[in-house]
């Protein structure tokens, strides 16, 4: 409980800091972010010294790398006031029935191929969101459960339900590929895995398309208000499409990534890290209903989360409190931010 | 007495409705024989029901509430609230020397977890000012999570002592008693809505927050009201499930959100909030339920069956953008807005 218990105080502390640091504060949501992840180092590196490692460093990369790509996406559709649940879905259908049919047709197809199928296949099951929701103008909370549901029972029904390991070498290799290899204290090796510059590369690309391009510019313009967006001379249509086409985009190739990883396929995978997502956009200060949020506070929320995910075993916390504990941190960071837009 | 027969059909949501739990339950008698139709069969269906209809009578009071209104931790604080009475209960009150006992401090506790949990939601919606859906999001995650924490990820059995056993297992008057409890739970609520003060409020801050704030309806009051009710009926879902399975588990009922939510839209109730009939979400609830029982005849896969619950709860939603009216032209003109909602 060591974690939960900082919390508090986190919260309590602000008031007692002078009004700049409060101002300050105020105006970067992802500062409280980082001085949750400073608080959790804090205590879990004081319990537990080991913590402090380049390997538990490398491991928290590559536990964010698929969890990143998937908030990068939540967070583009988060910030056109909608929300997005099937994203999971899409990677699991993605991931296993394109693992599937390279293994069968063409194994030895090259790994750039197999990033644009994958990147192609989820975009195209993301337009079909976007388009559901825009032309049944229903909540996208529920449409996307519905289509989450389709495509994960399209998959098991269709498609498959066996695991396999014999996953095509390109991208055996890509998951094997390293970008730094470093000697640790214990005398073994540890990696860095080079898949972290997707997720760098994707990180980019949606700072880009969300601060640069006129698109950004939509996509932020109908989160803070659809009727004004519309009344703009925003094309809703082409934005909704866009949003969850790019959500489903990044979950497909977040799926490939996870085959690369872990070197199987399991059409069960990916189920239920939904709320985890969605808990790191929310921690990195996006606004749920729409029309703020930034590329660097939701890494910083990915970070807190595979921190959380991965440290609670070092801290003396069992890990069947992981549940919770990520559960009450949603819950925390929605109560401090809805304070502080009131405040 | 033309007038009253006028006024019966006035509601084509109601119409349709009937007409889909006919049709339904034809084509079960036609596919799957006259065993569908005798009379264990269906006490078998309906004893089933009463889980799924209260958590989903919980999504319709927030969803009428409007702004978003949601409750995504129904199935969550079910659990919950079982595992907590099934691991404490047994320690105070023995089953064996007095059931009777034990099953009234078995729901005792489960309904004070249910209380404690749906306030939590309430005081962060209501006072906090969480969105709905995020708040339910972050508590299921919380509520998943102490459940697991407490069993350690394993299952509760629970001692169906008492009139715990006939709740779950026995019958009045050929009704099963559980449906007979939800039967009382939906019209008491339903009637609340109709015809008490609060009921009106509520539908009023559902169809224009803003015009009910300044018509003096207490909205604090209101949503605390809508989100603890909602909460309470989820920890009696969880006594029926204990009851009925003799077991309670953190992951029970995984697909339940998903088929609350399908029940209410299907009921014709409003996501944007406002609007919503009790009658209707019963006759969809048996409606959905004789389709579920149909696949169990049929023996059609959970994962067939999940694909189709989506598709189902998107056709849905397609449905309600069409005018009804078309088809029941004595249908009265409802209110509806020319803006779009809210994703």
């Amino acid at each position: 409980m060591m974690t939960t218990s900082t919390l508090p105080i986190a919260v309590k502390s602000a008031p007692s800091r002078s009004w700049q640091v409060m101002d300050w504060l105020v105006r970067r949501p992802s500062s409280f972010t980082l001085l949750l992840i400073v608080l959790v180092c804090g205590v879990v590196g004081a319990i537990n010294p080991t913590f402090y490692s380049v390997a538990n460093l490398f491991d928290i990369l590559r536990a964010s790398v698929v969890l990143g790509l998937f908030a990068l996406g939540v967070l583009v559709v988060l910030a056109a006031g909608g929300l997005d649940v099937s994203f999971a879905a899409i990677a699991a259908l993605v991931m296993y029935s394109l693992t599937k049919a390279v293994v069968q047709f063409w194994p030895d197809a090259p790994l750039a191929l197999i990033l644009l199928a994958g990147a192609g296949g989820g975009m195209l099951l993301g337009a079909l969101n976007g388009l559901l929701v825009h032309t049944l103008s229903a909540p996208s909370l529920i449409v996307t459960i519905g289509t989450q549901y389709v495509f994960r029972g399209f998959l098991l029904t269709f498609i498959g339900t066996e695991l396999f390991m014999n996953v095509p070498p390109a991208m055996d290799a890509f998951g094997k590929a390293t970008l730094l290899t470093l000697n640790t204290a214990s005398g073994g090796q540890t990696q860095l895995p080079a898949f972290v510059l997707v997720l760098a590369a994707a990180a980019i690309l949606t700072w880009w398309l969300l601060e640069r391009t006129l698109m950004g510019r939509a996509v932020f313009a109908m989160g803070g208000s659809l009727n004004i967006a519309e009344r703009l001379g925003y094309n809703l249509r082409t934005v909704h499409v866009f949003v969850f086409a790019y959500a489903g985009m990044l979950a497909g190739v977040a799926g490939l990534m996870h085959v690369a990883a872990n070197r199987l396929a399991n059409p069960f995978d990916l189920s239920g890290i939904e709320l985890d997502v969605i808990a790191a956009v929310v921690l990195g200060g996006a606004r749920i209903t729409g029309g703020r949020g930034t590329v660097a506070g939701t890494l910083l929320g990915v970070l807190l989360v595979a921190l959380i995910n991965n440290v609670l075993i070092l801290a003396g916390v069992p890990s069947t409190w992981q549940k919770a504990v990520i559960g009450a941190f949603i819950v925390l960071a929605g109560a401090v931010f809805a304070i502080r837009r009131r405040g | 007495m033309e007038v009253l027969v006028k006024r019966a059909f006035s509601d084509g949501q109601l119409n349709f409705l009937v007409g889909v739990n006919i049709l339904v339950l034809a084509c079960a008698a036609v596919l799957t024989g006259a065993d569908f139709l005798d009379p264990y069969n269906l006490q078998s269906m309906a004893s089933q029901i009463p889980e799924l209809g209260l958590l989903a009578i919980g999504v319709m009071l927030a969803m009428i509430s409007g702004n978003g209104g949601i409750d995504l931790s129904g199935i969550a604080l079910a659990n919950l609230s079982a595992v907590v009475a099934g691991l404490l209960v047994p320690g105070l009150v023995a089953p064996d020397e007095a059931p009777q006992l034990y099953a009234v401090v078995f729901c005792a506790v489960a309904l004070t977890v249910g209380l404690l949990g749906g306030l939590l939601n309430s005081v962060l919606i209501a006072i906090v000012g969480l969105t709905p859906i995020l708040c339910t999001l972050g508590t299921q995650l919380l509520f998943t999570g102490m459940a697991v924490a407490l069993t350690n990820g394993s299952g509760v059995r629970i001692d169906g002592a008492g009139f715990l056993e006939t709740l779950g297992y026995e019958n009045i008057l050929n009704v099963p008693w559980s449906f007979a409890l939800f039967a009382v739970i939906a019209l008491a609520i339903g009637a609340w809505m109709r015809f008490s003060p609060n009921g009106v409020r509520l539908f009023l801050m559902g169809t224009n927050a803003r015009a009910a704030q300044y018509a003096g309806v207490p909205r604090i009051r209101m949503l605390m009201m809508v989100y603890t009710i909602s909460g309470v009926l989820a920890s009696v879902a969880g006594i029926v499930i204990a009851a009925r399975t003799s077991s309670a588990k953190w992951d029970y009922g995984s697909s339940y959100v998903l088929i609350a939510i399908l029940i209410v839209v299907m009921a014709g109730v409003r996501p944007e909030g406002g609007y919503g009939r009790m009658i209707c979400l019963v006759l969809s609830a048996t409606a959905l339920q004789i389709l579920s029982s149909t696949f169990n005849f049929l023996d059609i896969s959970n994962f067939f069956r999940d694909c189709a619950w989506g598709l189902l709860l998107l056709l849905f939603l397609a449905s309600s953008r069409i005018d009804l009216r078309m088809f029941w032209s004595q249908a009265p003109h409802k209110g509806g807005t020319a803006t779009r909602p809210p994703l």
